[in-house]
């Protein structure tokens, strides 16, 4: 048995405790206590560091019951308290209807509801949009099912909020997705995307909803150690429907150069943040700017509103309005001849066309 | 001298649905000559006992070696920091393989 604990496998930090990791961004190990610490330390510094909350401020966490929002969650109510930001916390989770797999990470949200004593809204795809992604992929196939899912999504959240009268949604998304969407989007030649891709806070135009990622510079790596270390309760079955093939193929680039050199997750995220466009012909960036200062970038005057359902929209149909349709035209053919009707990849054209 | 020891393998994260929805088991593992049992043999045990489709040794190694994004932990402290696969194992060890890669 290892009876005494090597002096190179001490905490860098306390120097006293055994060091049980080593953090990917700057190869420094640290035992339990400190990993925690630190952690916790450096998303409080973040949140500081960029004006992300008021104090009085009612802040919907989008909790899917998975590792990350989980996480965020703890943390939140974790540095709430410590430091007394003096926000009011709730549970935003969205139901898109999927049998076996929503069911199970929707209970997960629930157990967490009470682990965090935090008051806990769900919205449903079906009550908002009279369809369940179930029925989606019925209707149009598996193959866009995350387009699809990933429009519809937003949306919801950012009703879900208003219904609770909250203006700002934390979500948990981590370092690894900020370098997986920077690369996405060079790897498609989607140059517009990539500035507003890094930005910590984002408000689509004119919303009423603005939307943070406190663990925009989180790796990963840590957030299920520390989700490990802290034995948090979470869930983790991937989606059954299958995530786009291209995104997948960025994630696994993505590890494989994070093996060999942990610390570009981070630089792969300060290149998208000092890659700047040249600003010659912005047509129609649906996205303004909250920047740490406080100013604000607006690229157009006013919002537009979807003319179905009043959403804000830079299009005269929202994106979610016109995918309905699709699937409303496609739900009645597949009514009338009982066959299935493969509109899907048409509409997937369409969406790709408008500016979100 | 004995060179057979028994650990206990844990696979999180969603990994378990490789093995057939085990989250944790035991596991004898040996050494093919007479040096100690080290991960690389228990690596080799659970491909070989608990893989239930060789379509999935892809989802869990990769170039001779735990895929990267699958976390491994022996006795909560992380491989890097012990070894990797030279790691040699002793008996009541608990191995955890979790999956960073499943949505959050
Ligand atoms: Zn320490
Ligand atoms: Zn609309």
């Amino acid at each position: 048995m290892p009876s005494a604990v090597k002096i190179n496998a001490l905490c860098e930090l306390c120097h006293c405790r055994k060091a049980v990791m080593r953090r990917p961004k700057n190869l420094q190990k640290l035992c339990k206590e400190c990993f925690i610490h630190v952690f916790e330390t450096e998303i409080h510094r973040t949140i500081q560091r960029e004006h992300l909350f008021y104090r009085g401020e009612s802040v919907a966490i989008g909790a899917s019951g998975g590792k990350d929002s989980t996480v965020l969650a703890a943390v939140m109510k974790t540095l709430n308290e410590r430091y007394d930001y003096g926000l009011h916390l709730i549970l935003l989770s969205i139901d898109e209807g999927i049998v076996g797999y929503r069911d199970d990470s929707l209970a997960t949200v629930k157990r967490n509801q009470s682990q965090y004593e935090m008051p806990l809204e769900i919205v449903s795809y079906k009550q908002l949009y009279d369809w369940t992604m179930d029925e989606i992929v019925a209707c149009s196939g598996i193959k866009s099912s995350c387009t699809y899912c990933g429009v519809l999504r937003r949306q919801a959240l950012d009703r879900g909020a208003l219904k609770l009268e909250v203006h700002h949604v934390i979500t948990g998304h981590n370092a690894d997705d900020m370098a997986e969407t920077v690369l996405l989007n060079i790897l498609r030649g989607d140059t517009a995307r990539i500035e507003q891709s890094v930005n910590i806070t984002t408000n689509s135009q004119g919303s009423p909803v603005k939307r943070s990622k406190p663990f925009k510079y989180a790796y990963e790596k840590e957030i299920v150690l520390y989700a490990h270390y802290r034995k948090l309760d979470y869930f983790s079955t991937e989606c059954t429907y299958a995530p786009e093939a291209f995104r997948g193929t960025a994630r696994t680039l993505l590890k494989n150069l994070e093996l060999v050199r942990p610390s570009c997750i981070l630089d792969i995220i300060h290149s998208g943040e000092q890659l700047k466009l040249k600003h010659k012909r912005r047509n129609a960036s649906s996205e303004m700017e909250v920047r740490s200062n406080g100013s604000v970038s607006l690229p157009n005057k006013d919002g537009n509103r979807c003319e179905r359902c009043g959403y804000l929209s830079t299009n005269r149909i929202c994106k979610a309005c016109i995918l309905l349709e699709g699937l409303e035209i496609n739900r009645a053919k597949v009514q009338i001849d009982g066959t299935s009707v493969d509109g899907a990849a048409k509409l997937t054209k369409t969406l790709e066309h408008l500016a979100f | 001298m004995s060179t057979r020891v028994i650990v206990k393998a844990e696979f999180l994260g969603g990994l378990d649905s490789i093995f057939g929805g085990i989250k944790e088991t035991k596991c004898t593992v040996e050494a093919n000559d007479s040096t100690l049992p080290t991960i690389k043999d228990l690596i080799k045990h659970i491909t070989d006992h608990l893989l239930v489709s060789p379509n999935d040794y892809c989802v869990f190694i990769q170039e001779d070696t735990v895929r990267p994004g699958i976390l491994v932990l022996i006795n909560d402290t992380d491989w890097e920091l012990e070894g990797e696969l030279d790691y040699e194992l002793e008996s009541g060890d608990v191995v955890t393989f979790t999956s960073t890669l499943h949505g959050g």
